[in-house]
């Protein structure tokens, strides 16, 4: 019993020192982040990875899961015989919800894993220890840009899945199903706010990608430098980051659409 | 770092495919394009009871959309309900004896507020008042209505 | 603050040092000096925080008493803008060689001098050209790192620690893990460095002969206090029985073989899962 409060209050104190080291470092990547944008390369570089290789998985992904929403919601509707407001719903999940919340989760689990992996790897080779006797900064040179880069990918990533998404279920409900598609579009527009819909959502991913770039990139960073410390930091950068991406999207749609 | 150009172009393409897809949100999904605050004007409309009415419900004059409902307040000296009406401003030629009644879309749906025109030459302007307004109907009132005349016939 | 402090003829001295991770000991009160212009080894087994002592030098590590100078400059007690500068004239070798692997060989070796300098790339191709003829691998300019055996690896490593002419070079176990004919290679490029350019070097190591060929002067460490030091040759003839245990190599001496441990038979014949 005593061994079991033991364990509590030691995995409180390290979770503590944790958040501690987590929040220090994101003050050094913030404070980096001004001698990044004298440098567009380094950013560049850093889109490119984050954001041009996550691009097919979320669209692909957004082109389904709107497909998907277009059929199931098809029948649930024509229950109700409201098959024409299918465009709202469809509209409605992706934008508010699944847009900013599956892309965010996909880009913990393609960009974030990897920067982890790649940081983590610099650690444990020198590299960053090496960059740090050079008198390069590794924080400015090598963490900030990357985290700029997710920071700026994101919302473009969650866009493009629910515009990709809305597509897709406009193909399947009009298409396939024969819902009629000016009312798909004029149903969609008339009930879809740009304030409380779309800006909301661009919130959302915003702070989605804020968080899953800065996760993975304290996972890498604080990672033991060896190949198991650094695959273990790899899995934490996952699984931190989706517990970490629904949380903060229950506590985000309580404060936006709480007052309705 | 030898593909750099072929680099920059993916992440142009990227960037400009996100900001296409924003531009898409706002403009062919949501109601941005339709009408925005700036090119609407308000008019007040005083009910005795506006039911479920809420900001932002629709309103529509012969069954198209040409407003929405902008705020709703209780004026505590006529115990009435003041609602603001925001109307586009392609519709600037209301008569001022319009009536304005709160409806509802369906036996279940959302309320809105129905503008039918009258036969005034004068137009409502910004800021302008609607008088003659007909109130939400309110189903339990309507059915306890019911059931005590029914009640009432039997005897 | 005054950090100025001088030291005659060290440009590197190391006073009273003391640093712990965890509860192990890692240096206890060490003193070192190292001499402008001449080769100093440090030389101990495994373990002994070797690599340790150069991160407290270079300022990465803070020590836990003690102080450490560098070229007249309390490395400690700097602002973080005056180590970043200190550290400009400070090379140093890391054992992996660290190089970035993300870039090829040219872009490595010219990272320090895009970093730090605004030259023109036409100058720093010729600067990084230079650099890489003198270790010898001027040819091999468009390889990834990852393409690279170890001691070449090392030696680009080298190239890229003197791009921005330090002062001094600090060496972490130049020889470990490299075949004979890289390592009389290393043991030839370290010398003729600090001829030539006049470095100072630092070299950590445990392989004996090419340190000792080398070396100008050597001190033995273990179990975080010095137990030798002197010319190569004073430490040969040393009468420390530790000292010649290692320098030796033999098996069994001052240094166990066996890791503390309780007593054989009593251990074999327990039956217990579970050290209590």
């Amino acid at each position: 019993m005593i061994e079991l409060l033991q364990n509590l209050g030691k995995n409180t104190r390290t979770g503590f020192t944790k958040l501690g080291r987590g929040t220090f470092f994101l003050l050094q990547i913030i404070s980096g982040i001004l001698s990044v944008l004298p440098r567009p390369r380094l950013l560049l570089n850093q889109m490119y990875s984050v954001g041009v290789l996550s691009f097919l998985i979320i669209t692909i992904s957004g082109l389904f899961v709107g497909m998907v929403l277009g059929l199931q919601g098809y029948y649930i509707l024509s229950d109700f015989g409201a098959e024409e407001t299918l465009g709202v719903m469809v509209a409605a999940s992706l934008v508010r919800e699944l847009g900013p919340v599956v892309s965010a989760l996909l880009f913990a689990g393609r960009a974030g894993s990897a920067l982890t992996a790649e940081i983590g790897l610099m650690k444990a080779t020198e590299q960053l220890s090496g960059m740090e006797m050079m008198a390069v900064d590794p924080i400015k040179r090598i963490i900030s840009p990357r985290f700029l880069a997710g920071l700026l990918s994101m919302p473009l990533l969650a866009a493009l899945f629910s515009a990709v998404g809305i597509i897709g279920g406009q193909m399947v409900g009009s298409g396939l199903l024969g819902v009629d598609e000016g009312a798909y579009w004029s149903q969609m527009q008339a009930n879809i706010d740009f304030q409380d819909d779309i800006i909301n959502g661009v919130i959302k991913s915003i702070v989605f990608g804020f968080v899953a770039s800065w996760i993975a990139l304290f996972e890498g960073y604080d990672a033991i430098p060896t190949s198991e410390g650094v695959s273990r930091a790899t899995t934490r950068t996952v699984v931190n980051s989706a517990f970490s991406i629904l949380g903060l999207d229950f506590i985000l749609t309580a404060l936006m659409f709480g007052d309705n | 770092m030898q593909h750099t150009s072929t680099q920059d172009t993916f992440v142009g393409l990227f960037v400009a495919s996100g900001i296409v897809g924003l531009f898409f949100l706002a403009l062919q999904v949501s109601n941005l394009s339709s009408f925005t605050e700036h090119d609407s004007y308000t008019v007040t409309a005083r009910f005795e009871n506006s039911g479920g009415l809420k900001v932002k419900s629709p309103v529509s004059s012969a069954g198209v959309k040409i407003g929405k409902v902008s705020a709703i307040s209780f004026d505590p000296k006529t115990y009435e309900s003041v609602v603001q009406l925001s109307i586009d401003k392609q519709y600037n030629t209301l008569p001022d004896d319009t009536t304005a009644s709160v409806f509802t879309a369906g036996l279940l749906g959302e309320q809105y507020v129905n503008l039918e025109a009258g036969g005034s030459d004068e137009y409502l302007k910004d800021g302008g008042k609607i008088e003659i307004t007909q109130s939400a109907i309110i189903l339990e009132k309507a059915l306890g209505q019911f059931l005590f005349k029914s009640a009432e016939e039997k005897k | 603050m005054d950090n100025s402090v001088s030291t005659q003829n060290s440009l590197v001295s190391v006073q009273n040092l003391s640093f712990s991770r965890g509860n192990k000991k890692i240096f206890d009160d060490i003193s070192l000096e190292f001499e402008r212009g001449k080769v100093t080894a440090i030389m101990g087994p495994s373990g002994t925080g070797k690599t340790t002592l150069l991160k407290l030098i270079g300022g990465q590590l803070f020590p836990e008493q003690g102080t450490v100078i560098v070229d007249d400059n309390n490395v400690h007690r700097l602002r973080r803008s005056e180590l970043y500068n200190l550290r400009k004239r400070m090379g140093m070798l890391f054992q992996s060689g660290a190089l970035l692997t993300d870039m090829n060989v040219f872009d490595n070796v010219a990272f320090p001098l895009r970093e730090h300098t605004h030259l023109p790339e036409s100058m720093i191709r010729t600067l990084v050209l230079m650099k890489l003829q003198a270790v010898g691998l001027r040819g091999a300019r468009d390889l990834m790192p990852n393409e690279l055996s170890g001691g070449m690896a090392r030696r680009i490593a080298l190239a890229r620690a003197i791009a921005l002419d330090p002062m001094m070079i600090m060496y972490d176990e130049p020889f470990t893990g490299q075949d004979p004919i890289s390592k009389g290679a290393l043991v030839h490029l370290i010398k003729s460095l600090n001829t030539i350019l006049g470095l100072t070097s630092i070299i950590v190591s445990h392989d004996v002969q090419e340190t000792a060929a080398i070396a100008d002067y050597i001190y033995v460490i273990s179990e975080g206090k010095v137990v030798g030091q002197g010319t190569p040759k004073e430490i040969e003839q040393s009468e420390s029985d530790w000292v010649q245990q290692f320098m030796n190599g033999t098996a069994d001496g001052p240094v166990h073989f066996h890791y503390p441990a309780k007593d054989y038979v009593d251990d074999l014949l327990s039956t217990g899962k579970r050290y209590s």
